[in-house]
């Protein structure tokens, strides 16, 4: 799975264990308006450094914090490519 | 004693000595009041004289309706109780009762609640109406402050005209256009700070609501020209993920109440480049202890020891703080049950130096702190030991950049999963249990648990 899905994925899971609603997930919708909560964004973070091994936002002093899904996904995209240069693996 | 010439006793004397109070407002979510009508007028429909030397709960939905009483009432009540948004009905005769409370100001029907029996009840709200200055015998009005307890009724902890206001120096923040907001509810210490700081000034204040949006507040403030605002690390790192944050441009923003780690004080320092960063550490027993701002996380050797308005000493780790700004004691407590021969208080804050420079690293007492609300484990784990598949279940904490910490659940099953989603199960026991921030963010299955030699699960507190 693709970080994306992986992330989509993790939203709704939170989202049915909360019982709340979801709008269209869409790359604009800002995430404090998914129907997440800041404690939601907390438990997605948490459960996404167990799947994916990143928490770019420990990770680095120097953060901007995501204001839409988009900026979200990118955000661990980036993480991502930038461990897997530090460990080699990219070409 | 030193006499402050510019100091006054009470609340509404300081606004009274202003020289010119037009221009400046209290402005709430929904309603807004000027500083000269109240001065003229009354929030509480002229009956300030009966409440005159009285027990008096302030128990109002709207922080705003509560911001004018207590300025009313202080120098007129000899107690004030400063009622939380969340005190549960449960705790509120508890209050009642040991607060000797005689008198309850609310702005909703609470004098028809059975449980809230007092002799006398002062409807209140954000109308002032005209009404000329009443005469009473002035009082060295007690201000009682709730800190919320997760387990028993709160502790009610008693403060002072004189304790509350020593950590705001006279001649700091004194522009006329200096705008106040904090995303604190001003009932609690760290919020109430900020109302004092305005009120003692000469600028405004737009208060928070507790049902509103961070990005609304974020409106409201940036509408308002908020020059100075406080909030908790989590109310930070919720607003900066709030497109709204571009709305304001303050000269000052603070930190306090929880740990501020580098990374939002960096975030912070990046969104308002032109803005003074400080956090502060404060609690309601030993009050303001320090602000630190020269941008970095933890704070300087130099600070503890100082001689000076505030003491400071680590013991056993923790952070032991002696001033004037602390509370005096309990409600119903001769001396205060939390400062040692000294005289310090005891913040229960574990402290570390490393290098050049002190880091916190938690509460000793092993409590988790989700977003500045309070969990302790045990309570968590009863209601993860009600499954039937479960033998027992330790949950700690983990660090969390959103609300700085979250809960997570080590689970020792009886037998090996038998295929059924007991973990689905478990989580939908927890959410039916407990409050949002109580359920588990992520839990596992451990083969298991340490138990130490007492017979008590181990519990490792970072």
């Amino acid at each position: 799975m693709s970080i994306t899905e992986i992330v989509i994925c993790e939203i709704q899971q939170i989202a049915a264990e909360k019982k709340g609603d979801l709008p269209p997930l869409t790359d604009d919708l800002v995430l404090l308006e998914s129907g997440l909560d800041s404690l939601g964004i907390a438990i997605l973070v948490a459960r996404l450094e167990e799947t994916l091994g990143l928490d770019p936002f420990t990770e680095s002093d120097d953060i901007s914090y995501p204001v839409t899904l988009g900026d979200f996904i990118r955000f661990y995209e980036s993480a991502a490519k930038s461990r897997d240069v530090a460990s080699g693996y990219a070409r | 004693m030193k006499v402050l010439p510019n100091r006054a006793t009470s609340l509404r004397d300081t606004l009274g000595n202003a020289s010119d109070c037009s221009g400046r407002f209290l402005w709430g979510a929904t309603a807004s009041v000027s500083l000269r009508d109240l001065l003229r007028g009354t929030s509480l429909g002229g009956r300030l004289r009966e409440l005159s030397g009285r027990s008096v709960l302030i128990a109002t939905r709207d922080p705003l309706s509560a911001a004018l009483a207590l300025i009313e009432l202080d120098g007129v009540a000899g107690r004030l109780i400063v009622g939380t948004p969340d005190l549960s009905s449960e705790h509120l005769s508890a209050v009642i009762a040991k607060g000797g409370v005689d008198a309850i100001v609310s702005d909703w029907g609470l004098h028809q609640r059975q449980d809230c029996d007092a002799p006398l009840h002062v409807r209140c709200g954000p109308t002032i109406t005209r009404a000329p200055r009443v005469q009473v015998d002035p009082q060295a009005t007690e201000w009682v402050l709730l800190t919320s307890g997760t387990t028993g009724a709160p502790k009610m902890l008693v403060h002072n005209f004189a304790s509350l206001t020593a950590p705001i120096k006279s001649g700091q923040n004194q522009e006329t256009d200096v705008v106040w907001g904090t995303f604190y509810d001003i009932r609690r210490y760290g919020g109430l700070q900020i109302l004092l700081r305005a009120i003692l000034g000469r600028g405004s204040f737009v208060l928070s609501s507790a049902d509103e949006s961070a990005g609304n507040y974020l409106g409201r403030l940036g509408a308002h020209a908020v020059t100075h605002i406080s909030g908790t690390p989590s109310h930070w790192r919720r607003a900066l993920m709030s497109p709204a944050v571009r709305a304001i441009a303050p000269r000052y923003v603070r930190l306090s109440g929880e740990i501020a780690d580098q990374a939002i004080l960096n975030a912070l320092r990046s969104c308002y480049p032109q803005a003074s960063i400080g956090h502060a550490y404060a609690s309601t027993e030993a009050g303001v202890g320090f602000e630190v701002n020269d941008g970095l996380e933890g704070f300087p050797p130099s600070t503890i020891g100082a001689r000076g308005e505030v003491e400071m000493k680590i013991e056993d780790s923790s952070l032991r703080i002696r001033s004037a700004r602390a509370a005096d004691r309990h409600v119903g407590e001769e001396g205060p049950a939390f400062v040692d021969d000294e005289g310090f208080v005891d913040t229960g804050d574990v402290v570390e130096l490393r290098g050049d420079r002190y880091y916190f690293l938690g509460r000793r007492s092993g409590m988790i702190n989700v977003g500045g609300l309070k969990i302790y484990p045990e309570e968590v784990e009863a209601v993860i030991n009600r499954h039937p598949a479960v033998r027992m279940s330790l949950v700690r904490s983990r660090r969390s950049p959103i609300t700085g910490s979250l809960v997570v659940a080590d689970v020792v099953l009886k037998g090996e999963p038998d295929g059924a989603d007991v973990k689905g199960e478990i989580l939908v026991l927890c959410n039916e249990n407990l409050a949002a921030h109580k359920v588990p963010a992520t839990l596992r299955f451990v083969p298991a648990l340490d138990v130490a030699a007492a017979g008590k699960l181990a519990r490792h507190h970072a």
